[in-house]
């Protein structure tokens, strides 16, 4: 298990403010709102092909992106502990992909940009998620993750 | 830094008598490699502080280095920032068999290293050489492999599996130079190069250079076929290609992640039959789903360098054995179980439908091959017997087992008309399973605990073989084999196979830590395991219990008693004859 000496440094480098967090928890109840009925999308409707040769995205996510969705999964670890995003995948997944590089994820998940910063907390459970959807390869900046399909400003909670 | 690289290597190397000089100074290859006559490898030295390069003496046996190589040496004065100096001579080799001593020194620095250099037959034994990897291959593997697809009663196997009846067998040792256990990477290095090496590391000995690709290269076996002979090369995997078993058949890295990397030693040294997964290393990044960060478009390349292309089960099957050189590429990350591929009717398989059986990559793969009137070198993995053994999916891995034997069986239908050929059955490294007895959903109550039989209480299990395909037609019959493992992350245990995908013991918390995965909580009769590896293990570890091997053909004899894994490179090269060089 070598692989995750990675992962496990950066996690201690993860240093937190606990004045940044008052800051966020503000923001967020400020921002906060009602949620509206939105469209939903499901892990099989990402992609309309998927090949040796390459992946196509479905029509649905052409579709919805840009507009606010809603998609229920697991959390994954994020990068840090104090990362403003984290992988959503089907099922609970066991890898430690950061261990090696970000390409051992399968191409079904969903990268997820938090509306502001949170603390991670490992639930064990099922969330929903909603965000503005967005596709296309893309390096977060930061990592140097790379992610196909995202969700922006997004929110979660516990199903 | 330094203290962690020089105290596991020396102790390693030198576990009674410990010189003073011995920290000193590293050199590799090692004190004790066995290498083949002819052989490539990079020499290097590291000194522990900055040298004078006037002062550096290289001395093999007795002789100054200059002397016995005529490469350029490489001097670099302050290595990686490290404040100290090394010594780098690259591509040498050493043509005459016997001892070597290697002295080394450079002011009050020095130290000293023993090789031994060996010659082949004259005579080439075998023509072909087909050697089966079954990744984490273990003792129970087997036995529950047997007893599921042949069935036993009154104490007698009612059938024989295809590795049964192989003609000689060996313990093999696996242990690394920096630690007692071992990962695919480094074991399957010492069989492709006969040297040891570091956990993750490929073809290289590990020392202290920062690039991955940049530490002292060992000539793998596939590189050496491909310099020296006309012998054709053929790596199957159901892994991605770029794993690290199927990968030690050619490549050089210290981090078997270095997948981008991999792909390009292979289009380099282009073995005639690459059959597997890991699609998504081969495609330009640009393409979607593409895992690789520049635009190189290997399958493109391939194509080119004449390699046909096939990407499922039906091309391999239709076109396949017409090739002369098969590029079969059938999932873009590790292909599936075959539980999950031709029984379970689940989700696993969904996104690609039509991925070939490895039985029927072996054939296709001694088809193109067998070609070839100057023979082959074929290595065939079943790779998922590892990967379903680290997350205690003990089911999905003895249906890969008993999916390897089915292709030993064509190997050695092979064999019967080709008598020239070696073929090799063996792990990389184990896992701690073992079958204890049965468990018995009819015995009474709903624990799940009293369900499982030990001794006399275990009788027998109920899976059947209608079909006659080698397989039980249900894997998840009434009274089943009840098989542990001896280490484990916190899990729940539910002493049933898990028919929707592979099982997922434990998933990590906002601590890093491993906790049991919930979702198997509310299955009746689960009971949380506490684990017993340390809270960062997401699943369960390799053993440093002893491989088995065993052989048939020209050369098989050689196997026996007790051996060190780098001792099968040179039962291979010797049987193939590959101490001469170029044989035009
Ligand atoms: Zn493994």
């Amino acid at each position: 298990m070598t692989r995750c000496a990675v992962l496990n440094r950066r996690i201690a480098l993860g240093g937190f403010s606990g004045r940044r967090y008052c800051q966020w928890l503000l923001l967020i109840l400020l921002v906060a709102s009602p949620l509206k009925a939105q469209p939903t999308l499901t892990f099989e409707q990402f992609y309309s092909k998927v090949s040796v040769l390459g992946l196509e995205f479905s029509d649905r996510v052409k579709q919805l992106s840009g507009q606010q969705i809603e998609i229920t999964g697991f959390m994954a670890p994020p990068i840090k502990a104090e990362s403003q995003f984290f992988v959503l995948t089907k099922m609970p997944m066991a890898i430690c992909p950061f261990c090696s590089s970000d390409a051992d994820w399968p191409e079904d998940i969903l990268v997820v940009y938090l509306t502001k910063r949170q603390t991670f907390i490992q639930n064990n459970s099922m969330i929903k998620v909603t965000g503005i959807l967005e596709y296309g390869t893309w390096r977060d900046e930061n990592t140097g993750f790379v992610s196909l399909l995202r969700l922006r400003d997004a929110q979660f909670s516990e199903l | 830094m330094k203290a962690s690289w020089l105290v596991p290597v020396t102790f390693a190397l030198v576990p009674v008598v410990i010189p003073a000089t011995a920290f000193a100074v590293n050199i590799y290859p090692i004190d004790r490699a066995t290498m083949l006559t002819g052989g490539k490898f990079d020499f290097k030295v590291e000194f522990d502080k900055q040298v004078d390069p006037a002062q550096v003496s290289i001395k093999i046996n007795g002789k100054s280095y200059q002397q016995v190589w005529s490469q350029k040496s490489d001097f670099i004065k302050d290595e990686d920032g490290l404040n100290a100096s090394s010594v780098v001579i690259k591509n040498v080799d050493i043509a005459t068999p016997g001892d070597y001593k290697v002295e080394v020194s450079a002011g009050d620095e020095n130290g000293t290293v023993s090789w031994s250099v060996y010659q082949t037959p004259k005579k080439r034994q075998a023509k072909n050489v087909i050697l089966f990897i079954g990744d984490g291959l273990s003792v129970a593997h087997r036995t529950a492999a047997r007893v599921m697809s042949k069935g036993i009663t009154e104490g007698k196997a009612n059938g024989r599996l295809a590795i049964d009846d192989l003609t000689n067998m060996a313990f093999i040792g696996t242990s690394s130079t920096d630690s007692i256990a071992a990962d695919s990477a480094n074991t399957m290095s010492a069989y492709m190069t006969g040297h040891k090496s570091g956990v993750n590391a490929l073809g290289v000995y590990v020392s202290r250079a920062k690039d991955s690709l940049n530490h002292p290269k060992q000539e793998t076996l596939g590189e050496l076929i491909k310099r020296t002979t006309n012998m054709s090369v053929g790596v199957v995997s159901d892994a991605e290609l770029e794993d690290a078993t199927p990968a030690a058949v050619l490549s050089h890295t210290r981090r078997r992640a270095d997948k981008a990397e991999i792909v390009s030693m292979f289009y380099d040294i282009k073995p005639d039959v690459l059959l597997g997964g890991g699609s998504a290393y081969f495609l330009p990044e640009t393409t979607l789903g593409s895992k690789r960060k520049d635009n190189q478009n290997y399958i493109e390349r391939f194509q080119k360098a004449g390699y046909l292309l096939v990407t499922n089960a039906n091309e391999l099957k239709k076109q396949g054995s017409s090739a002369d050189k098969l590029l079969g590429l059938f999932h873009t990350g590790n292909m599936d179980d075959v539980l999950d591929r031709r029984f379970l009717k689940n989700d696993v398989t969904k996104k690609f439908p039509d991925q070939p059986d490895l039985t029927e990559m072996t054939q296709t793969a001694l088809d193109v091959l067998s070609k070839n009137q100057d023979g082959f070198f074929l290595m065939v993995e079943s790779a998922l017997i590892d990967k379903a053994s680290h997350p205690l999916d003990w089911e999905r891995a003895v249906y890969n087992t008993i999916m390897l034997d089915q292709s030993v069986a064509i190997a050695k239908k092979f064999a019967e008309t080709h008598p020239d050929t070696l073929i090799i059955v063996t792990g990389d490294h184990t896992h701690g399973i073992s079958i204890i007895g049965t468990i018995d959903d009819d015995k009474p109550g709903n624990d799940m605990r009293e369900k499982v039989g030990v001794y006399e209480t275990a009788g027998y299990p109920n899976y059947q073989d209608k079909n006659g395909d080698g397989y039980p037609d249900r894997v998840d019959v009434s009274k089943r084999l009840a098989v542990f493992f001896n280490n484990f992350p916190d899990h729940y245990e539910i002493f049933r196979p898990k028919l929707d995908a592979r099982f997922v013991p434990a998933i990590q918390n906002e601590k890093g830590e491993y906790i049991a995965n919930a979702i198997y909580k509310d299955i009746p009769g689960a009971v949380l395991r506490s684990g017993n590896l340390p809270r960062k293990s997401d699943t369960g570890v390799h053993s440093v219990d002893d491989m088995i091997v065993q052989a048939s053909g020209p050369g098989a004899e050689r196997f026996h008693g007790y051996m060190d894994n780098t001792e099968l490179f040179r039962v291979i090269v010797d049987a193939l004859s590959l101490g001469h060089g170029k044989q035009e």
